[in-house]
């Protein structure tokens, strides 16, 4: 292991550090749980609010049906959503907290 | 790596080229092997070739529906399944000169781009199950079979968000790696191979007997050397090729599957006027779909006919009855698969954290895609087929896809009927190898890395004997893999798929979870996590209604025996029952007679869920966290903030990232 050694606890303090780290979890956690909510909403609303679920919206297509077709764009919107911000503030952050480091 | 580009675009065009000259073979077997058509037991045109030469359909009768059946037509079928075969090792033999070192045997030497990664991932995942089951439910079940198909994509978001980046940082080859970093290596890797095990060994008996099923329904070859040859396969792949070719498998399987499906779709699609609300309107409209749904209602005491029962089609509740069940099975599914050994291998065959977040990315989209399209093939198939004309060629639905392609190639031109299905059943073996490969490896590199270079020999192994070691155990377990598939074949094992999920997501995922973002977390945690939550789903699983109860089989033979007794006491004289009410009759006195206990010597089940995750989860997570409580390590606890730092930045990961 020919590594540089680094003071992790020194670099757990780094402001740097303590910005991205805040700002991550917020986010992370944040969106993972508004995703686990908007998902169970599909199999708790199919079952007790089943009135609901079958409005029909467009022709046969019901509230229902959309939907759980909403989930995969909803999902996919998280996706695209976080990768942009972590290509864009996480990576930068991490970057410049890399190269303070290799100073 | 445009050499990498050169022979995926060369494998997917020789694989189109097999489509295309697969036509001259055939065109031999309608002459020659006709005489298959003809021996076949039923003989009712297994296919429009075959009905045209032979005998005169039996499809003008009274009922609308036509029970046709599926037989693929062998020439074509195996020829492809030849053409697979043949891409798929000349990837091996490739890879094979290629895996040195361990890195390169369980992670490709990191040298795998995101893009790739993602369609390995997408191919990883989707089973046989999800790709025949899934729109089989949808065809029988309508929304049901939908919505049963969401939680299998929205797993990946706790994949994104929680786990790829932190582990593509923080880990080399498997969980263990992972769990191992502040706690007590030994009794932890030897855990967490433990668990990694059991989790691939349940999905890979799932895998097997199914593929053994499938090969012996689509192609007719026995079950037995069904599991052989793709047993035999697998191991090939894995002992020679290692990660490489597992991925190439997979990302081969991924095309294939994808270009499948999209063409099914489009010919679909195409049948509605490319006017979705037209299409669900010939739905809701379709008398057989209007029958089905009345005699599935009519089991709740509901009467409903018409566009009533059409519409019905469409909202929930046909398959999924139990809301407590359900939603058991989402948790299982939203944080078991973070937790699926094979798919967190996945992660270490990337150079960077960004390629692991560009990976999944790419998997849920094409994932997503794989399951929307599945709506269009399910309802396609109720529309064209029947749901009638599905069950009667397999109750489960299972069969529905590839009936549909059949049948929307044959209106083209009965040849590409046949081709049509030849190439979704090569897809479906594809399928299987891909998935059987990946769990092999997981399972194998669990054995190899974790207990014997790190258990047994204190990581104290050279390269050399590193990669013979996961040779070694990749050889092992694909027999094991094999023996346990032949031994299974008369089992139930659908609960199987679902267990693995729940043990993943129970025990794994909390563990996994806690390590890399919990202070306190440390080596009594691990093990207490793993083991609680571990044996609490299989625990829940044996007592659950998955399991066959004689008395209550017999008891409900018996409510069929007195239903059909009455409804024979109300005939007018003279009249006897219908065939099918008849048989119904004699099978249900035959089950009325059964006797004894579950496996576990219960008689009726302790437990009412099939799925265990909203019990064993929560027990996972808490028997993890009051183990750390109870066993507070400092030195755990000293070592978080190189773990944290770790994970978040990528800092002192192998050298991969050090350009």
């Amino acid at each position: 292991m020919a590594e540089k050694k680094y003071d992790w606890s020194a670099i757990a303090r780094n402001p740097k550090f303590v910005e991205l780290h805040h700002k991550k979890s917020a986010f992370l956690f944040g969106w993972w749980i508004f995703s686990c909510a908007y998902y169970f909403m599909l199999p708790i609303g199919a079952a007790y609010t089943p009135g609901i679920f079958r409005v029909k919206v467009l022709g046969p297509v019901n509230v229902g049906y959309v939907f759980a077709l909403s989930q995969f764009f909803v999902s996919w919107g998280i996706a695209l959503y976080y990768s942009h911000v972590a290509n864009k503030d996480f990576d930068r952050l991490t970057r410049e907290l890399i190269d303070e480091l290799h100073k | 790596m445009t050499l990498k580009k050169i022979i995926i675009a060369a494998s997917l065009a020789l694989s189109l080229a097999a489509v295309a000259f697969a036509e001259e073979p055939s065109k031999v077997t309608a002459a020659s092997g006709s005489n298959s058509a003809l021996t076949a037991p039923a003989g009712s045109g297994a296919t429009a070739t075959a009905a045209t030469t032979t005998q005169a359909p039996a499809a003008a009768a009274v009922a609308p529906v036509k029970h046709k059946e599926l037989k693929a037509n062998k020439a074509i079928t195996i020829s492809m399944f030849a053409v697979i075969i043949a891409i798929t090792m000349a990837v091996v033999v490739k890879a094979a000169s290629k895996t040195k070192s361990a890195a390169d045997f369980y992670a490709a030497g990191g040298g795998i781009t995101g893009t790739q990664n993602g369609w390995a991932i997408a191919g990883d995942y989707m089973s046989a199950a999800s790709f025949l089951g899934i729109s089989g439910l949808i065809s029988l079940y309508g929304y049901d079979g939908f919505m049963y198909s969401v939680g299998w994509l929205v797993a990946y978001i706790t994949v994104l968000l929680i786990v790829a980046e932190p582990c593509r940082n923080a880990g080399k080859y498997t969980l263990g790696d992972i769990l191992s970093f502040r706690t007590s290596p030994k009794p932890v890797r030897a855990f967490a191979a433990i668990s990694t095990v059991s989790v691939s060994t349940f999905y890979l008996t799932a895998q097997m007997v199914g593929a053994g099923k499938l090969m012996a329904l689509l192609v007719g070859i026995p079950y037995k050397i069904s599991i052989i040859g793709v047993g035999i396969l697998m191991v090939g792949y894995v002992v020679f090729g290692g990660m490489t070719a597992t991925t190439w498998v997979q990302i081969i399987k991924a095309g294939l599957l994808m270009t499948g499906a999209f063409l099914l779709s489009v010919l679909v699609m195409a049948k509605a006027g490319f006017n979705p609300i037209g299409f669900f309107d010939t739905i809701v409209s379709n008398p057989n779909i209007q029958d089905h749904v009345s005699k599935m209602v009519l089991k709740d005491g509901i009467i409903m006919n018409g566009m009533d029962a059409g519409q019905r089609f469409l909202e929930p509740g046909l398959y999924l009855k139990n809301p407590l069940d359900q939603i058991s099975l989402g948790m299982a599914l939203v944080l078991g698969t973070a937790g699926m050994p094979h798919i967190l291998m996945r992660f270490f065959t990337v150079p960077t954290a960004q390629a692991a977040r560009k990976s999944v990315i790419i998997a849920m989209f094409i994932i997503g895609g794989f399951y929307i399209l599945t709506t269009l093939l399910g309802f396609g198939s109720a529309i064209h087929l029947t749901p009638q004309g599905i069950t009667a060629v397999d109750k489960g639905g299972n069969m529905a896809t590839l009936m549909l392609a059949q049948q929307m190639g044959a209106d083209i031109s009965p040849i590409i009927g046949d081709l049509f299905l030849a190439f979704l059943c090569a897809v479906a073996f594809a399928t299987i190898l891909a998935v059987v490969s990946g769990l092999v490896l997981a399972a194998s590199a669990a054995i190899a890395h974790d207990i014997y270079v790190n258990v047994i020999k204190d990581g104290h192994a050279d390269q050399h004997e590193q990669v013979f070691a996961a040779r070694v155990t990749s050889f092992v377990v694909g027999a094991c893999g094999i023996l346990i598939g032949i031994a299974a074949e008369k089992q139930n094992v659908a609960h199987l798929v679902a267990l693995a999920f729940a043990v993943a997501a129970s025990g794994n995922l909390p563990v996994v979870v806690l390590s890399l973002f919990w202070r306190k977390f440390n080596t009594a945690g691990v093990i207490s996590g793993l083991i609680v939550g571990t044996v609490a789903s299989i625990a829940l699983v044996m007592v659950s209604p998955n399991m066959t109860y004689p008395k209550v089989v017999a008891a409900g033979a018996k409510k069929v025996v007195a239903a059909i007794q009455q409804k024979q006491a109300a005939l007018p004289p003279g009249a006897t029952l219908s065939e099918n009410d008849a048989k119904a009759l004699a099978k249900a006195m035959e089950d009325a007679k059964q006797d004894g206990t579950s496996m576990v010597g219960l008689e009726r089940p302790l437990f009412s869920l099939k799925n265990p995750g909203i019990i064993s989860i929560p027990l996972g997570f808490m028997a993890a966290i009051i183990g750390c409580l109870a066993f507070p390590s400092r030195r755990s606890e000293e070592m978080f903030d190189e773990v944290y730092v770790r994970q978040n930045t990528g800092l002192g990961m192998a050298k991969a990232i050090d350009h």
